[in-house]
């Protein structure tokens, strides 16, 4: 089966988020869609899924032009989405999640549980997809979750499967069991469109690639013929330093030091365990850690908005351990959370009011009580030029940004302040390389005028190119304390993974 | 340990607000539709009313069969003479005009409660208790005193808003510590105030000298609001300047919600509680404050109803005013100026409806069937939708023409 999109042009208040754009998708192959933030993936996308029409162009299945007036009409054409924010039911089994607004009956009209979880079943050995039909959706892990929105996917029989950046949230182990699915659903003659900022990954398993910028085609190419630096230079349009360029450290005095901590999650369970760490001016300290041995928690705790069971935090030798947010970043703490869309930005606010939103409450912003517009507009204006963040105004809400300009404006936020720490939180999840070339350069430069920064990322190539110091989290502790020039990706995994090399 | 010292600021349940609350109360919402879609609903409610005169029109009913042409002009005469009378009884004179502002007052008073409430994402339903509240201590205050009107009024709008500010904050506090909702406390909170006022009514405190049912004594003339048109001595004409105090309190909102700090963190709780905590702001403080602030606003309508219309205590002489406040929240988006729009609306509803009941043999149950019908377009903003083959809703399914590019 082949599907063709072609001449798709739409169009936003001021932007042209697609412009004529044509390509193709074929059964049997696996096609990587690569391009900055906001060059007009995910826009594509949902005009392929029925979300948006487009203002012009053709969709053509096999020959036959097509008109979606939502999903349904997608699904019914054979064209399946995995959105890189799951929308599954917590409370619901997997089966149930599968099944829902699909529902198999028996003749009485009556819902038939044990055929649909024979049918998922079915699905999911044949697919080499292992879940368990009767798990909860709340208790499996992210990787898990992601193969129920696959198999949801294949149980509406689809033929062509389009996945948003579905490796931004995966572990690296998760990502190559996720390679081996997808790799398997091309097999079986599915036509496979993948989205990604992550050159590594585009160049391991696409067929295909095509490369958007400003939202036209701007290439073609295989894996074969192309290397990661062609790639970032066809997405960006210049060359792209991948590797982050820095001296060596010197650490200073302690800024940040943890002693002892013990921190519970929403669910009162234990995650960290007695943690102790201490983070100098002028070093990067990262953590490597697999999802949820507690880096939720531990930053959640020191950035003041988790409360700590027992133990105590000093910032410059001053106790913070009973702060409150407010009283974590005005004594010069940035905050670059790990959710962004949940915690770091008010998405119905406007750009201008998510830059001031954590420094709203003095000058220049405010006066007294009453708010200082114009001075806020102004910060967001040269914010937004400086960490190029692409939007046509500073005044549309932050929901009609791409993804990754998203993170650019919690970026800029917590950058632009004069700050003495800096947590971040997966700081470049979704984010394009050229920007995060951009934001290493920053983070870099931060540290050498003296800052101390702390970096908490499933990332184990970014936090061990950045990192002065490394530090590996298992089970609520750290486990190891490394010198990430002197060490191999593989031993770092191995301590991620409880184990000593 | 540290568990008990550091104040928890988080919100109580760590959820967001809802995509169905944002949509109902217009929070995230783009102004054209935010203008677009209340104005379709309240065309679409008018015209659904016709459907409904037509078919409770028995005697034009029975007539159909016999004599078509007959029924069809009755027909037409019974809506045409309804709507006419209720625009007459309206806008069509400046008596008219004047009981319009006379219900319109305290409808954007109490609707105003109801609109901050939705702006922190709080369904403030207690507006008619804090009305009885409030409308209490102004006339605790009115009675009690013998002073110059300038500083009168004032005191009583004060009282009044400092009993309604107390009696919101409670239920506010209680869903800042303990989660309680507030959809369940201020309802029962109003049951409170509807059983306290009687009660009060018939104490020594409050009761009228020499009477042994709940009713009060009248207020002082210097306590009451003065008559916009007194100078022409038409009893009539009875609107009072508290249609003024009502739009400037409106524009006082406006200021506070979009031009201070205080505003930017009760919008902020309104829309991502989560984000508001991470930005440092004390969501349970908000949580108390905002319902504070909502509290004042109800119990200055109630102060409205006492020293506008009434100028004395009766049970239950709200009126059901905070009730109709929650369809005009909804109405008005949830904005200080969509609220006084939506109030001056109601307030016609009301009183062109008074002069189509008597008018006509249309009830006045009529104008209870519209403002429901138009809560129900609002609240299922896809029924216009697909009504009226708009786009609505968030920025994303805006329609791109004439915006450049
Ligand atoms: N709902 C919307 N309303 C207005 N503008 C939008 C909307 N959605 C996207 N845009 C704009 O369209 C452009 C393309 O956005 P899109 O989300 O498709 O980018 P993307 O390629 O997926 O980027 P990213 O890699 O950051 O996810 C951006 O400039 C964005 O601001
Ligand atoms: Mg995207």
């Amino acid at each position: 089966m082949e599907l063709q999109l072609r001449g798709i042009t739409k169009r936003f208040p001021g932007v042209l988020a697609n412009d004529s754009v044509d390509l193709t998708a074929r059964s049997g192959e696996i096609l990587g869609l690569l391009g900055e933030n906001g060059a007009g993936k995910t826009t594509l996308m949902n005009i392929l899924y029925g979300l948006y029409t487009a203002d012009e162009g053709q969709i053509i299945i096999d020959g036959q032009e097509r008109h979606f007036e939502g999903p349904g009409d997608a699904i019914e054409a054979g064209i399946g989405m995995v959105h890189q924010h799951f929308m599954l039911v917590p409370v619901f089994t997997v089966t149930e999640n599968v099944v829902l607004g699909v529902e198999p009956t028996n003749f009485a009209g009556i819902m038939d549980m044990k055929e649909a979880a024979r049918e998922v079943h079915e699905i999911s050995s044949k697919y080499g997809l292992e879940v368990d039909p009767e798990a909860i959706t709340e208790d499996i892990p992210v990787g898990i979750q992601q193969r129920v929105e696959i198999i949801k996917v294949l149980f509406r029989e689809a033929e062509f499967l389009v996945f948003d950046e579905p490796t931004a949230v995966l572990t690296p182990q998760e990502v190559e069991e996720f390679f081996g699915i997808i790799r398997g659903l091309r097999d079986a003659g599915k036509a496979i469109i993948f989205i990604t900022h992550k050159l590594k990954e585009v160049l391991k398993i696409s067929d295909r690639i095509a490369v958007l910028r400003d939202g036209k085609v701007v290439g073609h190419t295989t894996p074969a013929e192309t290397t990661q630096e062609a790639l970032a230079e066809m997405m960006v349009g210049r060359p792209v330093d991948l590797l982050v360029a820095k001296d060596v450290a010197s650490p200073k005095e302690v800024v940040l030091r943890v002693d002892d901590v013990f921190v519970t999650d929403t669910r009162d369970q234990i995650t960290v365990k007695g943690l102790s760490l201490e983070v100098k001016a002028g070093e990067i300290v990262g953590i490597a850690g697999i999802q949820g041995n507690g880096q939720t928690e531990l930053v959640e705790m020191l950035t003041g908005m988790r409360p700590a069971a027992s133990g105590a935090v000093y910032l410059n030798g001053e106790d913070v351990t009973d702060e409150g947010p407010r009283g974590i970043h005005s004594r010069g703490v940035a905050h670059i959370p790990e959710d962004r869309q949940r915690r770091g930005l008010v998405m119905n606010f406007t750009i201008t009011e998510n830059i001031v939103l954590n420094t709203y409450y003095d000058p220049p912003y405010s006066k007294g009580i009453v708010m200082d517009w114009d001075a806020a507009a102004a910060a967001a204006a040269k914010l937004v030029e400086l960490f190029d963040v692409r939007t046509p105004s500073i005044s549309i809400p932050a929901n009609s940004l791409s993804g990754g300009n998203q993170q650019k404006v919690i970026v800029a936020r917590e950058f632009s302040r004069d700050v003495k720490l800096i947590i971040a939180a997966q700081p470049t999840r979704g984010l394009d390389v050229g920007s995060i070339e951009y934001i290493h350069g920053r983070i870099v430069r931060a540290r050498d005028a003296g800052v101390a920064i702390l970096i908490v990322s499933t990332e184990l190539d970014e936090v061990m190119a950045l990192s002065d110091r490394l530090l590996v989290m298992f089970d609520g502790k750290i486990v190891a304390d490394l010198d990430p020039t002197q060490v191999s990706a593989t031993d770092v995994g191995l301590y991620m993974a409880g184990a000593t090399p | 340990m540290s568990d008990q010292q550091r104040p928890d600021t988080s919100p109580p349940d760590g959820k967001g607000t809802s995509q169905f609350f944002q949509d109902l109360t217009g929070l995230g919402i783009d102004w054209r539709s935010a203008v677009l879609v209340p104005v379709l609903a309240i065309i679409t409610a008018l015209l659904v009313g016709v459907v409904v005169i037509v078919f409770t029109d028995l005697e034009a009913l029975r007539l159909w069969g016999s004599d078509p042409g007959a029924a069809l002009s009755k027909t037409w005469s019974s809506v045409s003479g309804g709507y006419k009378a209720l625009f007459v009884g309206s806008f069509g004179s400046l008596r008219a005009i004047s009981e319009t502002m006379v219900g319109a007052a305290p409808l954007i008073l109490a609707g105003l409660s109801v609109a901050i409430g939705f702006r922190a994402g709080l369904f403030n339903i207690g507006t008619e208790g804090q009305m009885l509240i409030g409308g209490m201590s102004a006339i605790l205050v009115g009675v009690a005193f013998q002073l110059p009107l300038f500083l009168h009024l004032p005191l009583a709008l004060i009282g009044a808003a400092i009993g309604g500010a107390v009696w919101g904050a409670v239920p506010g506090i209680l869903r800042a510590k303990t989660g309680a909702h507030e959809v369940i406390t201020t309802i029962m909170l109003n049951l409170i105030a509807l059983n306290l006022v009687v009660y009060l009514l018939k104490s020594s405190l409050f009761q009228a000298e020499g009477r042994t049912d709940p009713i009060s004594e009248t207020v002082a003339v210097s306590a009451r609001f003065p008559r916009l048109f007194g100078y022409l001595h038409d009893s009539q004409v009875r609107v009072t300047a508290g249609i003024i105090f009502a739009v400037l309190v409106a524009w006082f909102i406006y200021w506070l919600l979009f031009k201070t700090t205080l505003g930017f963190e009760f919008r902020a709780v309104g829309m991502n509680p989560d984000g508001a905590h991470y930005a440092g702001m004390n969501v349970v403080f908000l949580y108390g404050a905002v319902m504070a602030v909502a509290g004042a606003l109800g119990g200055l309508a109630g102060a409205d109803q006492i020293l506008s219309i009434l100028y004395r205590g009766s049970p239950g002489f709200s009126a059901g005013i905070g009730f109709d406040a929650i369809a005009l929240a909804l109405l008005g988006r949830s904005h200080p100026a969509g609220v006084v729009a939506a109030g001056v609306l109601f307030g016609a509803l009301r009183s062109g409806g008074q002069v189509m009941q008597v008018e006509t043999d249309l009830s006045i149950d009529l104008i209870l069937v519209i403002q429901a019908l138009i809560v129900v377009f609002i609240a299922a903003p896809a029924l216009i939708k697909a009504i009226y083959r708009v786009r609505t809703g968030r920025a994303a399914d805006l329609p791109t023409t004439g915006w450049g590019t």
